[in-house]
């Protein structure tokens, strides 16, 4: 199974992406800003990184690039789409999902390992979870605080599209404590840290077993392989 | 050379994290009485003539859709200028 990680001018975890979706099992598939195409794959990544330097806002203008009008389309057709860090705050700036991102509440660069909780399951990147299932990934932003209206907000709780929820420590200032959210049909899913960092021993974030060894990120980009398998 | 000026703010109701740093600033350095300080953008859109209802129109409709995003930002004008 073929997943498309794109690559915009500025993005810089379009590599460890595609290595977690080997590590996973599938075949990653690069993709690049400037294309229409995105090459009969099954699903696609949007990478962290600074699209375009953040001018203007963060994934705004990537959202005008010509391999987004397409993904756009696709996702609206059922595409399972990911969206991590940056790639997240393209698919907000994409209305892909609602809501936005801004600087974080405290004013500087946020990069900890940071726990998370899984708050729902039925979605394209999240199957492989059990509800409430208890993980931690690395998160690395400065403009990560989720903001939405009030009657969205309650929209994303009362139908259960929040997706991972931060705990112990809100980083930025996101509302809710939102992390992570899914749009209603549950194959857009976007988060803000990464789990593309914690997919093989040694490279991850510390957990109880041993340093480094956290690998709680694998099961997202296993649960799209799971999702294409049973489409 | 005309343009057409379009001024952006964050949401009246948003923390302005930018504008608050600035405002513990100024009063660290001895600048009372100041309440609040908010921060937005202008951006100039340039032509080579004076821009047509027309083109005000579209510039109307690419500041709501492009240069804001509705939830986090209001356009606060979009103005002729001339220098």
């Amino acid at each position: 199974m073929k997943i498309g990680v794109v690559t915009f001018p500025g993005s810089l975890d379009d590599r460890d992406a595609a290595r977690a979706i080997r590590l996973a099992g599938g075949e990653p598939v690069s993709l690049w800003h400037a294309d229409s195409t995105i090459k009969k794959v099954d699903a696609v990544v949007l990478p962290g990184g600074f699209s375009y330097g953040d001018y203007l806002r963060c994934g705004a203008i990537a959202a005008q690039a010509p391999v987004m009008q397409t993904i756009m389309k696709r996702a609206n057709e059922g595409l399972p789409v990911l969206g991590i860090c940056n790639g997240f705050q393209i698919l907000v700036e994409s209305h892909l999902l609602p809501g936005g991102l801004i600087r974080n509440e405290k004013q500087h660069f946020v990069c900890r390992d940071q726990r998370l909780r899984v708050e729902n399951v039925d979605s394209a990147w999240t199957n492989a979870f059990k509800q409430g299932d208890e993980i931690t990934i690395p998160l690395k932003n400065g403009e990560g605080g989720y903001i939405a209206t009030k009657e969205t907000l309650k929209m994303l709780e009362g139908e259960g599209l929040v997706t991972f929820r931060y705990l112990d420590v809100n980083p930025n200032g996101s509302m809710n404590d939102i992390a992570g959210l899914r749009n209603e049909r549950g194959n857009v899913v976007g988060l803000m840290p990464h789990p593309e960092h914690a997919v093989e021993p040694g490279f991850g974030p510390d957990s109880p077993i041993a340093m480094r060894s956290g690998i709680d990120g694998l099961k997202i980009f296993q649960s799209v392989l799971n999702s294409v398998v049973s489409a | 050379m005309p343009k057409i000026v379009v001024q952006v703010m964050p949401k009246q109701d948003l923390l302005d994290p930018q504008g608050k740093a600035v405002a513990k600033a100024l009063e660290r350095s001895g600048h009372k009485g100041i309440k609040a300080v908010r921060i937005g953008k202008r951006i100039e859109l340039h032509y080579p003539s004076t821009p047509t209802a027309a083109q005000l129109a579209e510039a109307h409709k690419i500041a709501e859709s492009f240069l804001t995003n509705g939830v986090i930002e209001d356009v606060v004008s979009v103005t002729v200028e001339q220098d």
